[in-house]
């Protein structure tokens, strides 16, 4: 046991080894101590979503969790699926359809989006009103977000017949 | 916005934890999800000196129909339940309520034993546990224990569980054929936590209510019986039953409505589960 | 749902070949905002940064009896532990007041709070650490000491000899009174066959950006320069502001907004907290940045709203309205927020009440009272969400006391889409507004009579669904009536300079802000129409006090109305720079040419002459080839500010339906509409999308969000768990409409549209749930927001 704690992970398919806070969250280590500023820091209470990041594959939230206890996971933010094309649909989607304002909300509201899509290929417009319900967007109104989930949901469905 | 400093220490075991917890008195807490802990330490409401994180002790996430009774491991996520077979056969109360529960992100983080040790009085599962009537499992120094749902409850945030104890799994009666169960909540938002809500389990045969357990939840300071309620229903009249909420329960105010908005509001969330409690099943 | 997307008729002036306006052109920051790219001031940092955290009053008014810094500037990490009495030293105070609102009084406030506290969460220490974490660790190591003074936290009593004055220099708790009487309403009242009365209470409000106010600010003593990097919508305001109270020039002072995570008029103001930043990073010789965190942001953003209305209309049976009557009582904070001041949002409200209607008699008076609660200031759609609140409240109560369908009573009573220019009864002008078309518009587009019948269906099944209209006037494009005429250095111009590079695309640098808006699109649209590149050829660069031409920034709804026209102009100004450059290269009449898609052609026949970059190279690398004496300028500056009018008003209808829960006092809200006419659409998505989300943050305050404080002056719920903002499950769909009327004051025709959603939604909503209860006996519920306890209460349920 220690204030200091020495972690390994892997962040974005990166291997990371750091020394780090106890009390430092798994938003603050990402974008502090690795510079991966595009998970956001909107409340540091678990309400607004803002820093919904994937864990072993699930979706957390990046303030209730400490880096601490990622030491041996695997992390993906933003930049990572970014980078390997895995949301490039929504991200499109989302631009055509304006489903953003200031962005900031933005990329916790893409993996969210992505974790429904991945486990229901036809989301009505309310079950995707409900899963992206923990994730606070304050310029939208949310009806362009799930216009363009909806749509990525229908694309999805089509290209896999 | 950030926490005070802690140290932090990985239990191995439940026995480590328990040590761990023995060595460190009251400046040490116990992690599990860390949805409710984390936020309060992040707005520095707590300040442990220590905190004893449950994430890795093995054998804790399992869920088991075993002798007429379902066990849940104190670790065993809010998004494992939510996809259990086990749980939406034998445990159908608990399927109810975990849509009602926060929002995804926080399901896949969130374990069923944070919520029933922090003991939130808004919260869903605490009430399931009462209106089930199971047991918790809790290990302390001395060893294990286990709890009836119906002694658990102490005040508020205040549980049966010491302060060098530890909760690690709860045991609900796995559903009889003639048993019914109902779950309503009113939230302002989606996976708030509720402004009323109600957790309820009986026996519906020949038309006539049974071992009706009503747990409310939202209405005090920890999730409640509504015990004249019970014996009204049992004695089939639904409009004495809420008439005996009266005596039952005594809301205190909070920042979202008074005590008695939230009073009139267990009313309607009564009529409402008896109804599901005695609907014809297809 | 079928969305009714509207596209105007194209407009003459416009009608350029290749016009990017009227079509929805995507925005070019969307990519990287998608991909975790942004760069917003919560992500900067510089070499030896520091971060700051406050100590914060406890208390709502207390007066600071010791402070002993010794264990924090001991504490690890721990750079300097600052009293509000050191940094006075570094910083002047101000005082928040204008001198158009005539009598606005305040007392000057500090960066850090000087000897006494006036409301929870006031800084009254600043620690600097290398860290956030080690920064608030220090604070908690302050040793201070308060004596608690009597809070004055209700404003019905705030003016009464009993109650303390929080500044007895001022000799009362008055900020600001208005008051106006127009026609004459007590004649009108006695003639009227029906009068109604009734009190609308607004909640307290906050924004709740996503990302919270955040700055950088960094003082080089070797350069003698601060920069800041600041999540703001007024640049150069702030630029005036820093350089006035460090006493600095103001180029000693460089302003950059990048990516900001939402404004809403949050960040138009000057906090204290962040003044603090800017006398620290000079006091210290180094960047400090602040990033306030959500519990802080609760109790220092600014809140708006929290106004009590009484209100009173006079109408005849045939449904014509005779007078209206407003008493309005708002608590603000216990300053008046600089510059911008805290009189403004009652200033609107007596502006506004009644705005929509040609109702000549009106009497108004309105009361700013100090409190000990977080200042309050201008936030999204200014008083707007009051006035209509009041006015639309009171048309649908005259309408249910005389019978009328309120959708015939507003008929009757909507100033005539023939009627323009028209004066307002409180004085307000307006030079054309669709009143009338927007309201058939929206009829036709939900369908009322359909929507009445299913309304009815419903009834008898035991489900209470309502119909909710507001028709609403919007205040867009403002010239210097707002603020420089009461001696604000607040720019109501706007500057766009446009460079043709040397490749043939274009720069373009404005003077207003992108907050997610979508400002830059609608910068590029404008250029490329009016130059006559492809859109993608525009590059734009805003938020650089450097590098921009000196103008507003963005609110008030003016980004495009005022900025855009800049860029159109500026865009034109160049086109003509071009021409006379590729005319002397081609040896041809300038006037003979145009641009089209990039390339100079022969107007008429569009046969091409010569590329842009090709015009560029020569200009710049071999001007030698030029005709002696001729002197190309591939750069061009124009400004706009509207001088014809003091606003640009604009106008629209929003209409909902929802259904409550009458055992629960639970309100689902089904649909909801909005017809609006903001001019010339520059880019439909945006508009449609602007008014969406306006929309939305109006819906949070007529069911959800409200500041709440004891009688300590605590706020209760100043958390994200506790202050409900609206989340996805609970909001509609939502139907645009638009009706297209230019204002004549610019070529481009635009007014503004971000602020119409927000200004009419609350209303649309109370009246339809009033809609809903009527039939049941309710009480008509007029206090938002409308919780299941207070619609349980107006049932007579508990």
């Amino acid at each position: 046991m220690n204030e200091m704690c020495d972690i390994s992970l892997t962040v974005n398919g990166e291997r990371v080894s750091e020394r780090v806070e106890a009390r430092k969250s798994l938003v603050d280590f990402l974008r502090d101590d690795l510079t991966l500023t595009g998970s956001h820091v909107g409340c540091e209470h678990g309400v607004c979503g803002a820093c919904t990041v994937r864990v072993n594959g699930e979706i957390v939230r990046g303030c209730l969790m400490l880096a601490v206890q990622c030491d041996g996971a695997s992390v993906e933010t933003i930049e990572g699926v970014s980078d390997s094309g895995e949301i490039a649909d929504l991200q499109e989607a989302f631009q055509k359809r304006n489903a953003l304002q200031c962005g900031f909300c933005t990329p916790g509201m893409l993996l969210t989006a992505q974790d429904l899509l991945s486990n229901d290929q036809t989301p009505s417009r309310d079950h995707i009103r409900e899963h992206i319900s923990g994730n606070y967007c304050r310029c939208t109104g949310y009806h362009a977000i799930v216009d363009a989930v909806e749509s990525v949901a229908q694309a999805r469905k089509g290209s896999r017949k | 916005m950030k926490p005070a400093p802690f140290a932090y220490a990985k239990a191995r075991s439940v026995e480590d934890a328990i040590a761990l917890l023995a060595q460190h008195g009251e400046g040490a807490k116990l992690l599990a999800g860390g949805q409710s802990l984390i936020a309060t330490l992040n707005m520095r409401l707590s300040a442990p000196r220590i905190l004893i994180d449950l994430n890795g002790i093995a054998g804790l996430n399992s869920i088991t129909l075993k002798g007429g009774e379902v066990e849940i491991g104190a670790m065993t996520r809010h998004a494992e339940i939510e996809r259990s077979d086990v749980i939406r056969k034998h445990a159908p109360l608990i399927a109810m309520a975990m849509p009602h529960i926060a929002h995804p992100a926080i399901r896949n983080r969130g374990t069923i034993g944070g919520s029933i040790a922090f003991a939130d009085p808004a919260a869903e599962l605490p009430a399931c546990l009462l209106a089930l009537g199971g047991l918790v499992e809790i290990a302390g120094p001395k060893g294990k224990r286990t709890v009836k749902a119906d002694d658990y409850f102490k005040g508020l945030y205040e549980t049966a569980i010491g302060a060098c104890d530890m909760l690690t799994g709860i045991r609900l009666p796995a559903a009889p054929a003639a048993s019914r169960y109902g779950f309503a909540e009113l939230s302002r938002r989606h996976g708030d936590y509720a402004v009323a809500g109600l957790a309820a389990s009986a026996t519906f045969a020949s038309g006539k209510l049974t071992k009706v357990r009503l747990a409310f939840f939202g209405v005090d300071l920890t999730p409640v019986r509504a015990k004249a309620a019970e014996m009204a229903l049992a004695g089939g009249d639904l409009d004495k039953a809420v008439a005996a909420l009266a005596s039952d329960l005594d809301p205190p105010d909070d920042i979202q409505e008074n005590g008695a908005v939230k009073k009139h509001l267990a009313g309607v969330l009564l009529r409402r589960v008896v109804q599901q409690l005695t609907e014809t099943r297809a | 749902m079928k969305i009714v997307a509207d596209v105007p008729s194209p407009l003459t002036a416009l009608d350029r070949p290749n016009s990017y306006i009227g079509r929805a052109v995507p925005r070019p920051n969307l990519a990287r905002l998608t991909q975790g790219r942004a760069q917003y001031v919560s992500d900067v940092v510089l070499p030896r940064m520091a971060h700051v955290a406050y100590l914060r009053s406890p208390y709502a008014h207390a007066r600071i009896t010791r402070i002993d810094k010794t264990a924090a500037e001991k504490g690890k990490g721990v750079i300097a532990v600052v009293t509000g009495a050191e940094l006075s030293k570094v910083i002047t105070p101000w005082v928040g007041v204008l001198s158009h609102l005539k009598g606005i009084k305040s007392a000057p406030q500090h960066a850090v709070a000087v000897d006494r506290a006036c409301w929870q969460g006031e800084a009254v220490c600043a620690v600097v650490a290398r860290t956030r974490a080690e920064a608030e660790d220090a604070c908690e190591l302050i040793g201070i000491d308060y004596e608690e003074l009597t809070p004055v936290t209700d404003p019905e009593t705030a003016l009464d000899k009993a109650t303390p004055v929080i500044h007895p220099e001022l000799g009362d708790n008055l900020t600001f009174e208005r008051t106006l009487d127009a026609g004459e309403v007590d004649k009108a009242f006695r003639e009227s066959d029906a009068v109604v009365e009734a009190t609308f209470v607004f909640g307290r409000h906050t924004g709740v950006c996503n990302e919270p106010r955040a700055i950088v600010a960094d003082w080089n003593p070797g350069e003698q320069r601060l920069t800041v990097y600041h999540g703001t919508q007024a640049p150069h305001m702030m630029m005036n502001l820093f350089a006035k109270h460090l006493g600095l020039e103001e180029y000693q002072v460089r302003v950059l907004t990048k990516d900001v995570g939402g404004s809403f008029g949050i960040k138009v103001h000057t906090y204290a907290d962040e003044m603090a930043v800017v006398a620290l990073s000079k006091l210290l010789k180094r960047p400090v940045k602040f990033v306030a965190d959500r519990i802080e942001s609760f109790v220092t953003d600014i809140h708006a709203r929290d106004h009590r209305v009484k209100g009173k209309i006079g109408v005849m049976q045939d449904g014509t309205i005779t007078a209206f009557e407003i008493d309005d009582l708002t608590g603000i904070g216990p300053y008046s927020v600089y510059p911008r001041t805290s009189g403004i949002e009652a200033n609107q409200v007596v502006n506004l009440t009644g705005g929509p209607y040609k109702c000549p008699n009106y009497r108004a008076r309105a009361r700013v009272v100090f409190q000990n609660k977080n200042v309050m200031c201008q936030y999204r759609a200014v008083g707007h969400p009051i006035a209509t609140g009041v006015t639309e409240g009171l048309v649908d109560l005259a309408a249910a006391k005389i019978g009328m369908d309120p959708a015939e009573l507003r008929r009757k009573n909507l100033y005539p889409d023939d009627g323009y220019p028209a004066t307002g009864a409180s004085g307000i002008k307006f030079e054309k507004l669709s009143h009338h078309a927007s309201l058939d518009k929206i009829l036709a587009m939900m369908d009322y009579k359909a929507l009445r019948a299913d309304q009815a269906a419903a009834r008898k099944q035991g489900i209470h669904r309502g119909i909710g209209f507001a028709s609403f006037i919007e205040v867009t494009n403002p010239s210097a009536a707002f603020y420089g005429v009461g001696g604000a250095r607040i720019s109501s111009q706007d500057g766009a300079t446009v460079r043709l590079d040397a490749t043939g695309a274009i720069f373009i640098h404005s003077g207003v802000t992108e907050q997610g808006q979508g400002a830059e699109a609608v910068l590029a649209q404008c250029v490329a129409s009016s130059f006559g590149v492809p859109i993608d050829r525009v590059r734009v660069i805003t938020g650089d006090t450097d590098n921009v031409p000196y103008g507003g920034g963005t609110w008030a709804s003016r980004a495009a109305g005022i900025g855009g026209e800049a860029a159109w102009q500026a865009g034109k100004a160049l086109r003509q720079n071009v021409l006379a450059a590729a005319a002397s290269i081609l040896q041809a009449q300038p006037e003979g040419l145009d641009i089209k898609d990039g390339i100079v052609v022969d107007k008429g026949t569009d046969r091409e002459r010569i590329t842009l970059d090709e015009v560029a190279r020569i200009c710049y690398f071999r001007p030698d080839t030029l005709p002696p004496g001729f002197q190309a300028e591939l750069m061009a500056t124009r400004h706009y500010v509207p001088r014809a009018w003091p606003f640009a008003f604009t106008n629209g209808v929003q209409a909902s339906y929802l259904e409550v829960d009458t055992d629960t006092g639970f309100v689902k809200l089904l649909r909801h509409w909005c017809v609006e006419d903001c001019g010339t659409v520059i880019n439909p998505q945006l508009v449609d999308e602007q008014i969406r989300g306006g929309i939305v943050q109006g819906l949070g305050g007529a069911l959800f969000e409200n500041c709440l404080y004891d009688e300590r002056g605590q706020m209760l719920n100043g958390n994200m768990a506790d202050y409900l903002v609206p989340m996805a499950m609970e909001m509609p769909d939502m139907e645009i409409g638009h009706v297209v009327t230019p204002t004549a004051d610019s070529e481009l025709g635009a007014k503004g549209a971000g602020e119409a959603g927000t200004a009419g939604a609350p209303a649309a909503v109370m009246n339809a749930i009033n809609d809903a209860l009527r039939p049941l006996g309710a009480i008509s519920l007029t206090e938002m927001p409308f919780t299941p306890g207070r619609i349980l209460k107006a049932l007579g349920k508990v």
